[in-house]
């Protein structure tokens, strides 16, 4: 079994004006390459905390975290933003799309920041938006999308550069229950296989069956981990 | 990433207006109000300009600008001309004098006096008339400005616009009968009296009874001589001043520049056109900014790096800034089109485009880089932000 992300130890605290928050306290966890985990747990137990260190947004103070093997911490900081750039997708709870771009110009990003040209980008991004069922709105602004819409616009954008990684901070929590759904399956469906892993943080108990994981968190720990395939 | 960049800086329209309209206010008052600066610092100096001819200015050594007249002995007219490389030299009266109207009221007028025999440094444009003219007795050349307005006769309906003067016209100076032969057009002083020529003897009979009258003695040097080395001579044999042309319109100008509030004036306005454009763009620039920040903050979780951003953020300076500095100094191009033909001193000579560009340039790099370095020192976490 390969592992995506080893995370030990990690610790991280929040220094605001003298004022110090742990939000990782000793986080030990493994994440299975090709499987869909997912991190749940109260609000402000570290959820968030936790995959912005293991997308390489965030330093921790302490411990380890290993993606595919390499340890983010330790690489020079342009090698950290091609590893980023190469290996990582983000979905957000608030879409996060650029308004004023089209949805394919928006898909097309990830591709152009890894140096592709943009006509040719561009041409990759409505396939991608074709796979999530979007192509004939790949002229479309984001505020003329439904929050559905937009979600999947963000998950084309999280595709297209083909990464290894996809994080997804709360992606349901800005849409109503049968959307929310539908745009897990999409996840499950089209994000998700042998070569690429899904980390998707959320406290929405009704999509906790798209899980292969569940790891739970509770105040800066990881307090269980459960494997929902063989409970099958 | 440019496109991105273009994007996101027109796509917020109301803002990018903000932005482009703070820098058109800067960029306008930067080049208008130094136009302007420019156009009346000019008029100190633009009777010596429209005299034109002679090389050198002979004045009594206490003149300090051109208006400031001081006046000598004709007896230093016959020395000038004694002097080794002077080619000609010739007197001129300038004077202000009453000018008795139709009506019974006066006006005070810029009399000019021209050697009687060649007429030497008349007026630049005739409009009616010839200079000629003036040998004639009696005769004067009237400005239009003058004729038609301070001079003019009152109009047949009361509060309606002057009669112009009109060649054949009379006015009396000093009790003395003036007959108009000419209307010229003389370049607009910083004095706003009518103009009047005549030759240098009936001046001194218009002028009050004085022992002095020469206000100035024109030179002309001999082909080949160094200006600087006969205007020494001249000084040492007479004891009297002696500017090239040049020289005598920076002695006018400086002593505007340093004797009145002009300078402070206008530099107090371009300041504030500065401050004022830097503030506003500066402060929308970096409001924009700080509203797109987690579309940056995005970029750079994406993997974008901060010198790309960096570049991001200076195209999008750089595309206000020029749109702002075009429209600021196409409305002032406009503005001077529109006044040209009013009392408006109005100067937009090129180097005034590199003033203004350097000013906005400066106003676009300072809203850049409080811009880059708050996105420079973004943290990409953020992103996971609500
Ligand atoms: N940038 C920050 N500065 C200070 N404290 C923070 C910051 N981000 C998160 N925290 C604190 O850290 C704890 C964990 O936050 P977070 O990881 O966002 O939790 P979750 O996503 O599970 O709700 C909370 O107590 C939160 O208030
Ligand atoms: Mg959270």
């Amino acid at each position: 079994m390969n592992l995506a992300v080893r995370c030990q130890n990690l610790v991280k605290v929040y220094d605001t004006g003298g004022q110090k928050v742990t939000a990782l306290n000793g986080i030990n966890l493994d994440i299975i390459a090709g499987q869909l985990m997912m991190l749940v747990g109260p609000s402000g137990c570290g959820k968030t905390t936790l995959i912005s260190v293991i997308a390489g947004i965030l330093d921790q103070d302490e411990g380890l975290c290993e993606l595919f093997g390499e340890n983010l911490l330790a690489m020079r900081s342009k090698d950290k933003l091609n590893f980023r750039a190469k290996n990582i997708g983000f979905v957000f709870q608030a879409f996060n799309l650029l308004p004023s771009l089209n949805a394919a110009e928006n898909v097309s990003i990830p591709l152009i920041i890894n140096g592709m040209k943009r006509a040719e980008a561009e041409r990759k991004a409505i396939t991608l938006l074709e796979q999530v069922g979007l192509g004939a709105r790949w002229k479309s602004l984001p505020s003329q999308l439904s929050g559905g819409q937009q979600q999947r616009v963000a998950i084309a954008r999280a595709l297209v550069h083909n990464p290894r990684l996809i994080v997804c901070d709360e992606p349901t929590s800005a849409l109503d229950h049968e959307t929310g759904r539908n745009v897990m399956k999409l996840l499950k469906d089209v994000a998700l296989h042998k070569d690429r892993t899904l980390v998707i943080v959320t406290h929405d108990a009704r999509i906790f069956d798209f899980a292969d994981r569940i790891a739970e968190m509770d105040d800066g720990h990881i307090v269980e981990v459960q494997d929902k395939r063989e409970q099958g | 990433m440019n496109h991105i960049a273009l994007k996101m800086l027109m796509g917020d329209t109301g803002k990018y207006i903000g932005i482009v309209m703070g820098l058109t206010f800067a960029s306008l008052i930067m080049t208008q109000q130094p136009a302007i600066f420019l156009g009346i610092m000019s008029r100190t100096y633009s009777f010596i300009t429209d005299v034109g001819l002679p090389d050198i200015w002979v004045i009594d050594p206490k003149v300090q600008f051109v208006d400031d007249i001081k006046p000598m002995q004709d007896t230093e007219l016959y020395r000038v001309r004694g002097i080794s490389g002077v080619e000609w030299a010739m007197p001129m009266y300038k004077g202000l004098l009453k000018a008795r109207l139709l009506d019974g009221t006066f006006q005070t007028c810029n009399v000019v006096g021209l050697d009687d025999a060649t007429l030497i440094g008349g007026p630049p444009v005739m409009l009616e008339g010839k200079i000629d003219d003036l040998r004639r007795s009696d005769s004067v050349i009237v400005d239009i400005d003058g004729a038609s307005e301070k001079l003019g006769k009152p109009s047949l309906i009361p509060g309606g616009k002057p009669i112009p003067l009109k060649i054949g016209d009379n006015l009396e100076l000093n009790d003395r009968r003036a007959i108009v032969v000419g209307i010229a057009k003389v370049t607009r002083t910083f004095q706003s009296q009518p103009v009047i020529y005549t030759t240098y003897s009936r001046a001194k009979s218009y002028a009050p009874k004085e022992r002095k009258l020469l206000s100035f003695v024109l030179v002309k040097a001999k082909k080949g001589q160094d200006l600087v080395e006969l205007t020494r001579r001249i000084r040492e044999s007479t004891g009297l001043a002696a500017y090239t042309q040049a020289d005598f319109k920076t002695l006018t100008y400086e002593y505007f520049m340093h004797n009145t509030g002009i300078p402070i004036n206008f530099g107090t306005s371009v300041l504030l056109g500065f401050i004022v454009g830097a503030a506003i763009a500066g402060q929308t620039f970096y409001n924009f900014t700080l509203g797109n920040i987690m579309q940056f903050g995005v970029l750079k979780a994406m993997g974008t790096s901060n010198w790309i951003l960096l570049r991001m953020i200076l195209l999008q300076a750089v595309l206000v800034g020029s749109i702002g500095y075009g429209l600021g100094v196409g409305l002032t191009a406009l503005f001077g089109f529109a006044m040209r033909h009013t009392i408006l001193a109005f100067k937009f000579p090129w180097q005034l485009l590199l003033f203004s560009g350097a000013g906005i340039s400066l106003i676009c790099a300072f809203a850049a880089i409080i811009s880059i370095l708050k996105v420079i020192r973004l943290e990409p976490a953020i992103v996971f932000k609500g």
